[in-house]
């Protein structure tokens, strides 16, 4: 017994290690990193590969979306769309959370944020739905503003632009409250005290203690935000209708409906090539953050 | 505490408030609505369970409901054994190339769905694993697998090497120290992340979405199909129970975790 443990402890640590990870990487290579290749070969396909017509290798997929303003269009249109949810999370997210860390305690602390980051964890698609309800004429909205107000308006916002950011923001502003909760909760609160003694108001204090402070976790929570934002594609067709045309429904017409795999991998390529670029940038402000 | 002290926490606390309110509404209006015997959603509300009824005869909605959860029962089963095994890995052994594949564990969790899901559906087209219930698992372990790690980890955070070393010394083998010191520790990580593991499985939409095919979808493929098509109050009767299923699981998750994490 003791040989064993001593041959044991002469085998190098990657050989001990790799019949224990072998499984989960080889799995994680097979499903997703061979495929993010496999579209990198895809976005250079003329036709569809495999599929018995003849193909070849050609960088018409990215020439079309350079040559048409088409494409560069939806993708800007869809980094506004990131940009004004990933500001509006933000601009509602962060006075939560420093609630969360500042004025609530103990028990009602954690059941508040329990409720918090709650909906996060259910299906997006059905909280996407719900807002369907509440969005559409004659919906829950429109019936209760009308039943408190002395005339008669008609709120319809369902397939709109607002519809869109409204849904979008309710899914990610549990991501921004968590980030920030985090940093906040880490500011020592006798800094805080110092500053006020030292006769810092308020505002000052937010302004040149608090908000530096908890950079990183509001720049981490908008990074979570806005990486998934910018590739959505059934938030805005559920609650978006026809002005709902994104870069990301765009991409998903192609593999569903329009079948040009080709065109939709070089799409998906460039925005992951995008996503690349935000985490790179960001990656040194989200380790500081965690 | 000062009077304006006072009064920016109660201003605080009520905002909070107006916040959770803007998270939950919606969710509860569509639960409300799902008793609402009328179908145009008109109010004032007639209670009824008509749409649960109507739901329990539709076979494809029940179908699409099985296939979610067999789906994600088997997800938590494979990623838990696979994502505890490779959790190990980590805590034990030092390793050239450990922070690399560590660092491999975000490309999954942080690349968005759109992306992941339409190179899983080229690639399994391409070499002829290609669509339905099988490539939906795989894609869905290949998702879970992080955030089991990551969850397992930060159990075996908590753990003293010393433990394992003392039973190595006192001539235990190395399954042995496994299966009676190191797995009863970490059990509650392992529940844990499994219990992710289903969450990711069962909410998930954008991978499935790529990777069905007509007669073999999942839950949440099937609803966005409907809601395309004009939504029905069904729709909201499984919507409800979608909800309510998953919040359900994730308040059982946090209470577990917490109560578990400290041993």
């Amino acid at each position: 017994m003791s040989g064993q443990s001593v041959s044991m402890g002469r085998r190098s640590p990657a050989k001990a290690a790799a019949p224990l990870l072998l499984p989960a990487y080889l799995w994680l290579i097979v499903a997703i990193f061979l495929p993010l290749s496999a579209m990198v070969f895809f976005s250079f396909a003329s036709d569809m590969p495999f599929s018995g017509k003849p193909w070849s290798l050609t960088l018409s997929n990215y020439a079309e979306f350079f040559s048409s303003s088409v494409y560069a269009t939806l993708l800007l249109s869809s980094f506004r769309l990131a940009l004004e949810v990933t500001l509006w999370c933000v601009l509602l997210g962060f006075p939560a959370a420093y609630v969360l860390a500042k004025v609530f305690k103990g028990r009602t602390r954690e059941a508040v944020f329990l409720l918090v980051i709650l909906p996060f964890w259910s299906n997006g698609l059905v909280r996407i739905f719900s807002w369907a309800m509440v969005l559409r004429s004659g919906g829950i909205l429109d019936t209760a503003l009308n039943a408190v107000l002395p005339f008669k308006i008609n709120i319809d916002l369902m397939y709109s632009y607002p519809a869109v950011i409204i849904g979008l923001v309710h899914s990610y502003v549990p991501y921004i409250v968590l980030t920030c909760y985090l940093s906040l909760q880490a500011i020592d609160d006798s800094i805080i005290e110092a500053a006020r003694s030292l006769g810092a108001s308020r505002l000052t204090i937010l302004k040149r203690l608090i908000i530096p402070l908890a950079l990183p976790g509001i720049l981490a929570g908008s990074v979570l935000v806005f990486v998934p934002v910018i590739g959505s594609f059934m938030e805005p067709r559920i609650l978006g209708g026809r002005t709902g045309t994104f870069y990301g429904t765009v991409i998903e017409d192609q593999f569903v409906a329009v079948f040009n795999w080709p065109l939709g991998a070089a799409l998906s390529f460039i925005l992951l090539a995008v996503v690349l670029i935000i985490l790179a940038a960001a990656s040194p402000i989200m380790r500081r953050a965690t | 505490m000062s009077k304006t002290t006072r009064f920016l926490s109660a201003l605080g606390r009520g905002y909070v408030v107006l916040l959770l309110a803007f998270l939950y509404l919606p969710i509860f209006i569509m639960g409300l609505m799902s008793f609402n015997a009328s179908p145009f959603y008109q109010l004032p509300m007639k209670w009824s369970t008509t749409w649960y009824e109507a739901l329990s005869q539709d076979d494809r909605l029940v179908g699409a409901a099985l296939n979610s959860l067999q789906i994600a029962i088997i997800t938590t089963v494979i990623a838990s054994i696979l994502g505890t095994a490779a959790s190990l890995a980590f805590f034990r052994y030092n390793f050239k190339g450990k922070k690399v594949l560590q660092t491999l564990l975000l490309p999954p969790i942080a690349i968005p769905w759109l992306i992941t899901g339409t190179a899983m559906l080229v690639f399994f087209y391409g070499v002829g694993i290609g669509r339905g219930l099988h490539a939906i698992l795989l894609g869905h372990v290949a998702l879970a697998l992080p955030y089991v790690i990551i969850v397992v980890n930060a159990r075996l955070q908590t753990f003293a090497p010393e433990l394992e070393e003392a039973a190595r010394s006192l001539g235990a083998s190395q399954w042995q120290i496994t299966r009676r010191i190191t797995l009863p520790y970490i059990a509650p990580g392992v529940i844990a992340g499994g219990l992710f593991a289903f969450a990711v499985s069962f909410d998930q939409f954008v991978v499935s979405y790529f990777l069905a095919t007509p007669g073999q979808t999942t839950l949440p493929v099937e609803i966005y199909a409907a809601i395309r098509k004009g939504f029905t109050p069904e729709i909201n009767a499984v919507s409800t129970i979608i909800i309510v299923i998953s919040m359900a699981l994730m308040l059982f998750t946090a209470r577990f975790y917490k109560f578990g994490g400290n041993g």
